[in-house]
This record gives C-alpha cells, structure tokens and sequence, in this order.
C-alpha cells in the first residue's frame, strides 16, 4: 500500500485540482460564484460592522437553549433554500426532457441532485427545525431556567452544524453520492461507488448523528427530571409529551443509523463483507438495518409537528385540548408502533406472505391512534370561539392534505398494491404528502405561533398568508400529478423519459415547485417585513395570542433565566389556569439565579470534527489524526474545568423584572 | 407562604420564592446514553446473528476460538468490574488513596484484557482469518472489536479520572464523575458477557 506513495498523494489523499467540482460544471461553477459573493458579503459585512465578538459570545459559545433553539432554526432555514434549490431543478429536468430534448442535468448530476436533496431535506431541513423548536419551547413549557445539559446542547448543535458543513463542502470539492438518501449497498459498496460521494454521506451524517443522539438525551433528561413541582406526566403540556416521544425515538433509532453506517464504512474503507454480493455479505441486511432506524424517523419528525397542531388548535379555539389524554397515548401507541412496521419500505423483498401481512397490518394500525388525533383537533375547533391567525391556516391546510397523504399512506401498506407502487412515483407523491402537508406545515405553523415569543414581535400576517397559499397550492400542483404519475407506473429517479403524452404532467409539476418557490419567498419577505415593521407589530404583553401553557408567562423575549421564580403547576393548561385563578406576578423578593457558563469547546470541537470528516474522506491520513488527537486533548481538557456555573445577581434580576412592570403597566 | 401572598392567603401558590433546584439529571442521562450505545451493541449482535454462518469456505468458530484463552480474558474483564467496585467502595468511605489504587488494578486489568484480545486478533489474521476473508469475520471482528474499542476509552477515561481525583480529590463531581465511568464499565462487562456466550461459546460448542 505504502510502496508508491509520493509526498503529494500523502499530503492531499484522493484529492487534486480535477476534484474541484466547479471546474467542469457551468451549472456548480455558477453557483459557486454566487456562494462566493454571497459569502463575502456576509462575512464582509460582520466584520465590517464588529460583530464577530458579539456573535462569539453572545451566540457562538452560548449555552442559553433559547439562542441555541433559534441557532437550530437559521441553519435548518439555510439549507432548506439548499434542499429546495436541488428539488426545483430536478422539476425542471424532468419538465424538459423528453425524447431528443436531453434537459440540462445528465445522469451523472441529476443522482446526486436527488441524493442530496433527500439528505438534506430530512437531516439537515427537518431535524434541526424540529430540534430547534423543541430546544426553544420546551425548557419554557415545563417552567425550567435550561435543558439538563447545556453544554451538551451547545455542543450538539455544533455536531449538527458540522455535518451540515461537510455536506456544503461535497458541492464544490469533489461529489456527493449518487446513491439516493439512504445509499444502498451494494450500490454504495466500494466496486460501485468507488468516488467520495458515499463517503461525504456517510460522514456528514456520522458527525451530524452524534449532535442528534446527544440532544435527545438531553432534551428526555430534561422532560423527566427538570418539570415545575406540579407537573406530573399527564399535565405536561402536549407539546412536551410529543416531545419527549419524539426524542425517545431519536436516542432509539439513531444508534441503529450510527452502527449501520459504521458497517457500511468498514465495506469502504477497510474491504469488509458485511453488505457486498460476495464471501457471505447480505445487502438486504443493510436494508433492514437502515430502515429499522428510518421508520422511526418519519414519526421522530412528524410527532412535534402533531405537538404543535394541538397547542395552535386549542390556543386558536380558545378551549381545553378536547382528549388530552387519548391525544397523550395515541402519541405514546405510535412511538411503539413506528418500531414494528420498518419492512413496508421493501415489501418486494421477498420475505413471504406472513412477514408481509405482519407489517402490513401494524402499518394500517398506526392510522388508527392517528386519525383519533385528527378527531380530537375537529372535536376541539368544534364550538370554539375560532381565530383565524396565520397558524390556524397552516394547521387547517394540514388537516385536510395529511389526511389524503395518510389514505395513500394505508394504500401503500396493502402488501400486493405496494408491488405494483413501489418506487414508482405514487411513493414519491405519497410521502411528500405527508411531510410536506404534515411536518412542514407544522413546523411552519410553530414558526409563526412562537416567533412573537422569541424576537418580541408578531410575524406580520399578510405575508404569512401569502406564504401559506403559495404553498398549499404549490404543494397540491407539485404532487397531484405525482400520484397519477405513479399509477401509471412511472418510476422514481428518472432524468429522462421518452413516452411524451408524460410530460404534460411533470409540467404541471414543475409549474406546483414554482409556487412552492413563490410561498418560500413570501415566508423570506413576512420575515424582512415583519422585522422593519417590528414596532407596529410588537408583543409587550408577552401573551399576544392568550396562550395556555407556561412560555406564555414570560415576557417576549423571555430573560436569560426565563422564571424569575420556578412555577407552581396544577393543570396541563398552565398558564390559562394561573390567569383565572388570580394569579399576580410577583414583584420583589428576588433571589440571585444560579446559571451554566458560556464555552467554546463545542464550537472547537466541531471544527475539528469537520477536519477530521474531510481527513477521512479524502483518504488525508495525517489531518484525520491530527483531527482525531485534537478532539481527544480538547474533550479531556474541557473535563478539567470545574467551574462551569455563575450567579446572576439579585439586583440584575429585579432590574430585568421591573423593566417588565413597566413595560406591562404602559401596555395596560 | 410568601409575602406576595399572605395577603390572599386563600388563592393557590402560583411560584415557588425560594429557590427551586430540580435533581440532577447525570445519572438519568448517562443511563440513557448507556442504552443507546446498547442499540449499537444490538445492531452488532444481529448482524453477528445474521451472517455469523456465512463462512463462505472459509474458516469457523470451531476452526478459530481458543475457549481457554477467551476464558483467561473474560476472568481478566470480570475482576475488573470487581475492583471497581472496590473502588467505588473506598470512595463511599472518603479513601482518596485507597480509591486510586483500586482504580489502578481496574485500569490494569482492562490493559491486560486489551492486550489479549490484541494478541488473539493478531492470532487470526496471521492464520489469514482476517476482517476481509468472510461476512462471519467481518461481523466478527466489527462486534468484539467494537467492544474492544469501548474498552480502550474506558481506559482512556480512567486514566482521566485518576489524575483528577488526585488533582482535586474526591469532590462531588468527581463522585458523579467516577459513579458514570463505573456505569461504563460495568456495562461493558454486561456487553462481553453477550459476546462470550454468543460468540465464543456458541460458536465452539453449538
């Protein structure tokens, strides 16, 4: 191995000038220029303006799981515009070429558009947003002053950011795999996939995984141990109860990812036959394996979604959640469901009649606890005194298109229909239909129903609502052609197609993106807007829609330490319980508040992950070591501080606190 | 109760005015993250399940596992576990000294475990039974390997320990710190005792 080894081959691996991606693509050299200018703009101005200080410290090292939260959801909202990017130009392709018309994206570019566009749609869109929300809110709706583990929070958020970082670097040096979202062998083996394409992706993801097992126990930790006196189980707030099954999940299938993948390495790297088609390897292992995590993801993502429905829907109606505790063990019946039902993703295996019947019934069953909780968010609209505000849009877009997505959804779980569907575009259209009419929207709707709460004022409606049309529409003309598509027997993952009485569907296809592209940036512009309107549309209450839970007692932004006092808990209705039973807030008495110390390990440790990632990746021996060491030395270093916590004084508190008596008196 | 609220005396006590320090979360977390790496050990132990027999002509368990070494290296990882516990013991009794010192025979112990299966895996891949040579191998190696692994930041991390406990003496974070690395440990214990019995046993014996 070593014998023809140069110094040049040592010091750069795999890589050389013809890796550079852009030098031999117009469409990558384009955006790479954008990225360019775009990039120096940005950091251009930062210096410019002296912030680099301000966001180091303030936003960079902090632990505050409020600044984390919000630090989730840039990164999410960055790549969804990457995600995105990728999706409308393979609409297009798909649009154009037929028959002698070729399109713009050859086979080689159209696979890793549509390999990335699911990695990043659903690891580094989805997750970090859902994550986000959830680090934002629940510490908030269980009146704690922070998660169980700041520091880890900060650190995972880092990880996240880190794999999101390698998955950028893929666009520019080198390639992404060409292998579709979840890279299966022997496809993604060595003899098929012999570039740097699986392996971006199987280390973007690594790193990534590690911020997110790490926040799910963090954030379970927190749920159990840190609640209010007074909120047991069945008063958490039903945000915090989907929550918490959502990161179960997360700690319960991710490993499962992160050991796959560490399997599907060792093929690459060191020659292993754990998923080839020779000595004994089995890819339908990997099958398994992948999905056994990836069934559970779907609900990792839609159960916050669910969460976020259900406080919109009572908040909006004015009442008490209808079932409370049937929308509680629905949620619980689906996280133990989404475990057993991961071979409907390969009916067509072959694993028999019997194994198929399994699955395919425990597949229907999950519609059952599911549609109670459509039931239950009908039953509590009706007879509410109903607003109509932007999140109650998007939560009633939800209702009606989640529930066609599920009916396909049962469709598919019907082992013979799914041998005729599988991998056509029916499946495309289906799943799209439920992460985009449910996780999307929820996550929109949670957006729009908690920004007040974060920056202090509302999102400005009129461009929420444009926001929510475009994509509702948008959504319904991009995927109903989809379903026909498939039904057809139209297949997934096609760059050109020949019959042309096809395409006229694919255009209307296309055209449904682009009003997805117009409700994106109508979302952009209701942020901008909202911000230059922010005096108009300021929240000095810190209760702007007559909220029900806990986060709504704090002011908008809530301090630093969120409850001057902890609070006392007596109904899952918290916060409306407390307003109607005379609750006064208190005014003296203040007491020094006991909080984590900020820290840059994270952030240091996640450079040195991504070095460690572009090592491995280009077979750069010495920098992964290198890489590898650092993060040893740093991590033990970390453990030599001790002294991890300070006191905010009593006197800032009661600055802090009679700042909001003022305020709120002027309001009043 | 509070003086915001004596004057109401009958309305309920909406916040706590004192202050408010819920559990610590450590050992709960630690537990947690216990279980995840538990899937990971799982993963392994069904991919071992599935291609185990899939020697593809070439060698097998019978062929390859020598019991009384395995078994001299189990003793070595099992008496690990027990002078942790002493240590663990010395600790409860405020015996900085005598805590380091069981610590170190632990840490030994874990060394003398590491070096056999060093020693065993050299063994094999020698007699040409390496990673690549079949998918039994391959999920051979990945499991105890891995396990291996575990041990080696076991150590890592004990080493780690034991100069802070000399540093700082037996504070209260080095007690919880000490409390996780013994979860650790004896976890890994729990985890051999999966992969003898699975892998060795079954495997020569079965």
């Amino acid at each position: 191995m070593f014998t023809n080894t140069n110094l040049m081959e040592f010091i750069f691996g795999r890589l050389s000038w013809s890796s550079l991606a852009f030098t031999h693509d117009p469409i990558i050299l384009a955006t790479f220029v954008v990225v360019v200018i775009g990039g120096s703009a940005v950091v251009g101005a930062i210096t410019y303006f002296r912030l680099w200080g301000y966001l180091w410290r303030e936003w960079f090292t902090s632990v505050d799981h409020k600044k984390i939260g919000i630090m989730y959801v840039i990164l999410s909202l960055v790549m969804l515009l990457r995600g995105f990017a990728d999706a409308i130009m393979m609409r297009t392709q798909q649009a154009i070429a037929f028959g002698a018309n070729e399109g713009y994206l050859p086979p080689y570019h159209y696979d890793q558009i549509f390999t990335a566009h699911g990695v990043i749609m659903i690891f580094f869109f989805a997750m970090p947003l859902v994550t986000g929300i959830m680090n934002y809110v629940v510490p908030l709706q269980i009146g704690a002053r922070d998660v169980s583990f700041p520091f880890l929070n900060n650190f995972s958020f880092w990880m996240t950011t880190a794999g999101a970082v390698i998955i950028m670097i893929s666009l520019f040096v080198g390639e992404f795999a060409r292998t579709g979202w979840l890279a299966y062998p022997p496809l993604s083996g060595a003899d098929y996939s012999p570039g740097v394409g699986v392996d971006y992706y199987i280390w973007g993801l690594q790193v990534a995984g590690v911020g997110t097992t790490l926040s799910g126990i963090n954030l379970i930790a927190t749920i159990v141990k840190m609640r209010a006196p007074g909120m047991t189980m069945m008063k958490m707030p039903i945000f915090t109860w989907t929550s918490l099954c959502t990161n179960v999940l997360i700690v319960a299938s991710f490993p499962i990812l992160t050991a796959t993948l560490v399997l599907l390495t060792l093929d690459r790297y060191v020659g292993t036959n754990f998923f080839t088609n020779d000595l004994g390897g089995n890819p339908m292992m990997y099958v398994n394996l992948i999905w056994i995590w990836g069934h559970p993801e779907v609900y990792i993502l839609i159960l916050p979604a669910f969460g976020i429905f259900s406080e919109i829907v009572s908040t909006y109606s004015g009442k008490r959640l209808f079932g409370y505790a049937s929308m509680v063990y629905a949620t619980v019946v689906i996280t133990i469901l989404s475990y057993i039902v991961w071979l409907h993703h390969f009916f067509t295996m072959g694993s028999g009649a019997s194994v198929n019947a399994f699955f395919g019934i425990t597949t229907m069953i999950i519609s059952i606890p599911t549609g109670a909780k459509i039931f239950n968010w009908l039953f509590t609209m009706y007879r509410g005194r109903i607003r109509y505000e932007v999140p109650m849009y998007w939560t009633i877009g939800f209702m009606v298109t989640f529930v066609i997505g599920g009916m396909t959804g049962v469709m598919l779980a019907i082992p013979p229909a799914d041998f005729v569907l599988h991998n056509s575009l029916f499946l495309v259209a289906h799943f799209h239909n439920v992460i985009i009419g449910g996780v999307v929207f929820g996550l929109l709707a949670g957006i729009n129903f908690w920004y007040p709460k974060a920056f202090g004022y509302r999102l400005d409606p009129f461009w929420g609502k444009m926001s929510f049309w475009f994509w509702l529409t948008g959504f319904y003309f991009a995927f109903m052609p989809l379903y026909v598509l498939g039904l057809m027997g139209v297949t997934r993952r096609v760059n050109h197609f020949e019959d042309p009485s096809l395409q006229i569907w694919f255009i209307i296809a296309a055209f449904g993106a682009f009003l997805i592209a117009l409700g994106i940036a109508s979302f952009v512009i209701q942020i901008v807007v909202s911000f230059f309107k922010r005096e108009q549309l300021r929240d000095t209450t810190g209760d702007p829609w007559n909220g029900r839970t806990l986060e709504w007692s704090t002011s908008s932004p809530p301090p630093e330490y969120n409850f001057a006092f902890t609070p006392v808990v007596y109904d899952h209705d918290s916060w409306y319980d407390m307003k109607n039973r005379g609750y006064v807030r208190p005014l003296e008495g203040f007491k020094p508040i006991h909080m984590p110390k900020n820290t840059g390990t994270g952030v240091i440790l996640s450079a040195f992950s991504v070095s460690l990632a572009f090592g491995l990746i280009w077979y750069m021996w010495w920098l992964a070591a290198l890489s590898f060491i650092a993060i040893m030395v740093v991590s033990i270093a970390h453990t030599f501080n001790y002294k991890r916590d300070y006191y905010i004084q009593a006197e800032t508190v009661t600055a802090t606190e009679n700042a909001r008596t003022k305020q709120l008196a002027e309001q009043a | 109760m509070s003086n915001t609220q004596a004057a109401t005396s009958e309305k309920p006590v909406f916040y706590l005015t004192e202050e408010h320090h819920p559990e610590n979360s450590t050992n709960l977390g630690f537990w947690i993250y216990l279980m995840s790496d538990c899937l990971m050990f799982a993963v392994l132990f069904a991919t071992y399940a599935v291609l185990g027999r899939n020697y593809a002509a070439g060698p097998s368990p019978a062929d390859l596992f020598d019991l009384k070494l395995v078994a001299i290296n189990t003793a070595m990882l099992l008496f690990s576990s027990i002078t942790y516990g002493f240590a663990m013991l010395r600790m409860e009794k405020s015996d900085k000294s005598g805590t380091l010192m069981w610590l170190g025979i632990t840490g030994l112990f874990g060394l003398a475990f590491l070096a056999i299966e060093l020693y065993e895996f050299h063994h094999l891949i020698q007699e040409g039974a390496t990673p690549q040579r079949s998918a039994f191998l391959s999920a051979f190696f990945a499991l105890v390997g891995t396990h291996g692994l575990h041990v080696t930041f076991g150590c890592i991390w004990l080493v780690t320990l034991m100069v802070q406990v000399a540093k700082y003496g037996l504070i209260e974070d080095n007690r919880r710190r000490l409390m996780c690395l013994s979860m650790f440990w004896h976890f890994l214990d729990v985890i051999w005792i999966g992969v003898f019995s699975l892998v060795y046993l079954v495997g020569v014996l079965g």
